[in-house]
């Protein structure tokens, strides 16, 4: 067992909803308990939509255990088929039903369906949602790909691709969309098909059709694209085109592979990120200390932004889908972090008041985490949130992308001036901690609140034994060690800006402790500023 | 097109006008919460209670989506999630389960009542929760006391979670002696303030002698004997009514206390139960009674003359149906409540509009096709129907809202109204 409180995934069938909701014409029947019915709730109000998920679920009761659960849910899926007439059907259970052994794949194939019906194998108690939405999406393009689709020959005609892994409840899916529809019309190339995304089951019979595939979201994607490559030898992009160095090399594979110029598309006037980068007032940005944690993709993607085209120094890197542990623990080695998988949110806290970030770039988690601690923080992934599905056009891929995400990491930092103004003039008392940045009401960093104070003291019941064992908790909210620091020391730490005292105590901290030095006085402080200076 | 028509149960006429009013039962899928989701509420309202469910990751993931927003101040509860080692015997779930109580009470000394939470898979592979509370409670108490209940979807349905944790409750309320003097037991949690508007009513009736189940600190239980009286808050508490008899408390018949008069009647027959003198009632309860006329009389403008249907959600539809129908002058068409008891809402079932299809159970798709059919002015649905159906040009109003705002009570009768009448203007105030 394992204790927990926020998950960051769902479990399986969660998944196989998110690909069964993204499509048309596809229904899923769920052996289920009343109850998981909950799920409808993240489709119709997180995202919006205006239509029931395309779910049945069978709602057995404990009375049903001992008699027909079987019969119910042939019952159901056979209502299902009748009533909503669907192109295909993916049949499963959930966590319940699982323990129960009804095996919903063979109770279809008994029931001579009018439509093809895919069974689910979606273990409950080890898998978790991504790896479901990726299975059941697997399971769907190998189950409904027409084989016999011949490709014809390149020659007059322009390339076409698949773009694979859009799906519902997905972190900015619709509008990365566009975006990537419109570098595909730059360079030329047709869309085959898009999937799951508004792909009904006679659409994903033609997935074999395409030149090449474009595996947007490998959590969702990469498994069925390697069955593509096998099957249809379709080679796969996998370059996923977050920041503006990964657009362009993503257009320059694209285009190579297609046969395409790449130059109007590399050339597209819209991109204003690195401008925005590179102009003065974004000096301020250099060596900004951020905390990176997501799924493996999005993370992987938001450090080398933050590294390469932000000026920003990755100060952690984690990921809670172990199934892509491996893209991060490389990105990681690079940027010489300590990387961080877990999807224990208790965990990641830990390691975000260990790093003494400035900026958080996270989850809905982090961001709970970060306005808790008083940290700037900006969303980079899923699981998602309502404020997740902007009215507006806010993608994250391609140029434009860039440019978002651009504003949104950058507008929660507190800005050049305002940041000299903070240090020059501490005492100012409409400078107060509780002041925070002026500009930014929703993300303005506060004193340490009270409840992260209890929260910090019950997660580390002994500081003192923490410092012991080497663990630095000298974050904002961490009990300072009776005696360390000499009072005069102490107050002049206080004179700096809450944004950065964090990381001047865990400096000073680590300095002394390199000099072994037992007490800290004025004179370290100054000296591990010296020694840190950059 | 008459889809009600075709349905069995639905087409017998009342011919007996005494007799009880036909009741549509139906099976299949159901658009409800479990019981797990009582969890939400009932961790405010017991400060020193912790929940623990015993589950997979989809109860997890249920309780946090459940809850609307995620609730970032450190909730108390948690689920502690069974793996493939659990399930294929590798690790015996007792010990794991003491480990994770062991872990959650070393994090949380905090916590003095800890409830294990069943659920559908640990009902399903008959894990023995109530063996559990027992062997840890020897362990634990007295610093934390450690209960059982199941809020499994394959037993309970949303608010009956909250009835089986109070059931739960009632063995390990002091006994009063047969002698004790009368006392008043008020049953099924209230909102704080809600909660101090009746016990202040009461004792301006002069009933002092009055408990309060569950209590806002889970250990200081009120005492039940045979000369406690229990009113029920909330419609929704078979379990519960039965312990407490079980006890030798008897049930107090009456009313719910939604709307003036709904409150009215509630307050009422405590008051006779209790020997007050008529007069007297009749003056203490005069000014919040006229308040909460005047605070539904905002309302009744964009309500009067509308068509309503209700979903099954919370059981607390039958009771809410008639407040609209009683005092704004609205008209029931369908009524659905997962579960109808007829004893505890006898008083209900007599003044509700004959017309109104009361339906118990449900088959989400066929009732859907009668919302269609029916197109009332208002559909209360949960959230998982509400934007569909706004979608398809009814108006709605989420249930779940009933349940986690104040609603009971003179004070909070206009709320409730207003709770119903904000989605109908807002769609005539909208120009988009």
């Amino acid at each position: 067992m394992q204790l927990s409180v926020w998950t960051y995934e769902g479990p399986p069938h969660v998944g196989a909803m998110r690909i069964a909701t993204a499509m048309e014409g596809l229904h899923y029947v769920l052996h289920a308990p009343q109850g998981d019915t909950y799920a409808d709730l993240l489709f119709t109000m997180i995202e919006r939509r205006n239509k029931r998920p395309p779910v049945t679920y069978t709602t057995f009761e404990a009375r049903d255990l001992g008699k027909d659960t079987a019969q119910l849910f042939q019952d159901a899926a056979r209502e299902a088929a009748e009533r909503y007439k669907p192109q295909a059907m993916i049949v499963g259970a959930s966590c319940t039903a699982e323990l129960i052994q009804d095996d919903p794949g063979g109770l279809i194939e008994a029931m001579n369906l009018p439509c093809p019906a895919i069974p689910l194998e979606l273990p409950s108690y080890q898998r978790k949602e991504n790896w479901g939405a990726a299975e059941t999406f697997y399971q769907v393009v190998r189950h409904l790909a027409d084989k016999s689709v011949e490709r014809p020959a390149r020659e007059g005609r322009p390339a076409r691709a698949n773009i694979l892994g859009p799906a519902a409840l997905g972190f900015r899916h619709r509008d990365d969309l566009v975006e990537i529809r419109k570098i595909l019309d730059m360079l030329g190339i047709e869309v085959n098909l898009v999937a799951p995304l508004g792909a009904s089951p006679a659409d994903i019979a033609t997935i074999g059709a395409a030149d090449f595939n474009i595996v947007l979201y490998p959590e969702i994607a990469d498994e069925a694209a390697r069955w593509l490559e096998r099957t249809f030898d379709q080679p796969t992009i996998r370059t996923i085109p977050i920041g503006v160095g990964a657009t362009r090399a993503f257009i320059t594979e694209v285009a190579e592979l297609a046969g395409a110029d790449p130059t109007p598309a590399l050339g597209d006037t819209h991109s204003r990120m690195p401008w925005w980068s590179r102009s003065i007032d974004s000096t301020y940005l250099t060596g900004k200390r951020v905390f990176v944690f997501g799924d493996a993709t999005h993370a992987v993607a938001a450090a080398r932004i933050a590294r390469d085209e932000l000026g920003f120094e990755v100060c952690g890197l984690g990921c809670y889908n172990r199934e892509f542990a491996r893209d991060i623990r490389a990105a990681a080695k690079e940027y010489g972090v300590e990387p961080l998988i877990t999807d224990d949110h208790l965990a990641v806290e830990q390691a975000i008041v260990d790093a003494s970030p400035e900026l958080v770039l996270g989850t809905q988690m982090e961001r709970h985490i970060a306005k808790r601690l008083g940290l700037a923080c900006a969303v980079i992934s899923a699981p998602v949130h309502v404020q997740d599905f902007p009215a507006r056009h806010s993608p994250q891929m391609g140029f434009e992308g860039a440019n978002v995400i651009f504003d949104s990491w950058v507008h929660p930092l507190v800005m050049g001036l305002e940041e000299h103004l903070l240090t020059m003039f501490r005492d100012d008392f409409e400078f107060s901690d509780d002041a925070g940045a002026s500009h930014h009401a929703a993300h303005s960093p506060r004193k340490t609140v009270a409840a992260g104070d209890t929260q910090a003291n019950v997660a580390m019941p002994a500081p003192a034994q923490a410092a012991n064992d080497g663990r630095d908790h000298s974050c904002e909210g961490t009990v300072i060690e009776a005696g360390l620091w000499t009072d005069e020391a102490e107050r002049e730490l206080k004179k700096i800006p809450f944004f950065v005292r964090g990381k001047a105590r865990r400096n000073t901290e680590n300095f002394a402790a390199d000099q072994g030095r037992e007490q800290i006085d004025l004179d370290t402080l100054y000296d591990a500023k010296a020694h840190y200076a950059r | 097109m008459n889809d009600v028509a075709t349905l069995s149960g639905c087409s017998k006429p009342a011919d007996n006008a005494a007799g009880p009013a036909p009741v549509l039962r139906e099976r299949g899928q159901r658009e409800v919460f479990c019981g797990l989701t009582g969890i939400v509420w009932l961790h405010r309202k017991m400060q020193d209670a912790f929940f623990l469910v015993v589950g997979s990751r989809t109860c997890a993931h249920l309780l946090q989506s459940a809850a609307g927003v995620m609730i970032f101040a450190e909730p108390r509860f948690a689920t502690a999630i069974m793996e493939e080692r659990d399930l294929a015997g590798m690790v015996d779930c007792q010990d794991e389960l003491d480990r994770i109580v062991g872990q959650l009470l070393e994090r949380r000394p905090d916590i003095k009542s800890l409830f294990l939470v069943g659920s559908c898979p640990s009902e399903v592979i008959k894990l023995d929760l109530a063996k559990a509370a027992q062997r840890l409670g020897a362990q634990y108490m007295p610093r934390v006391r450690i209960l059982s209940y199941s809020g499994s979807g394959i037993e309970t349905t949303f608010t009956q979670g909250e009835d089986a944790c109070l059931a739960s409750l009632v063995p390990e309320m002091p006994a009063a002696p047969a002698d004790a003097d009368k006392q008043l037991l008020i049953v099924g949690s209230l909102p704080d303030i809600v909660e101090d508007q009746f016990l202040r009513i009461f004792a301006q009736l002069g009933i002092d002698n009055i408990g309060v189940l569950p209590a806002r600190n889970a250990r200081d239980l009120p005492a039940v004997g045979p000369n406690t009286r229990y009113l029920l808050a909330q419609p929704f508490l078979a379990d519960t009514a039965l312990a407490l008899e079980d006890r030798g408390a008897q049930r107090i018949d009456a009313l719910f206390p939604f709307g003036a008069e709904g409150t009215t009647g509630w307050l009422h027959a405590a008051a006779q139960e209790f020997g007050i003198d008529e007069m007297h009632f009749n003056r203490t309860v005069a000014p919040g009674r006229e308040r909460a006329k005047r605070a539904i009389e905002h309302a009744r403008g964009a309500l009067a003359g509308k068509r309503i249907t209700f979903l099954p959600d919370s059981q607390l539809e039958i009771p809410l149906a008639r407040f609209l129908a009683t005092e704004l002058d609205m008209v029931p068409v369908e009524v659905g409540t997962p579960y109808l008891h007829r004893a505890h809402l006898a008083q209900e079932l007599d003044i509700i509009p004959p017309s109104a299809r009361i339906s118990e159970g449900q088959h989400v798709d066929r009732q859907l096709d009668r919302v269609r059919a029916d197109r009332p002015d208002l559909t209360v649905c949960g959230l998982g129907l509400a934007n569909p159906l706004e979608a398809e040009g009814l108006s709605t109003k989420w249930a779940i809202e009933l349940v986690f705002s104040p609603i009971h009570g003179f004070d909070q009768a206009g709320d409730l109204a207003e709770l119903f009448a904000r989605p109908l203007r807002r769609r005539d105030m909208l120009e988009v």
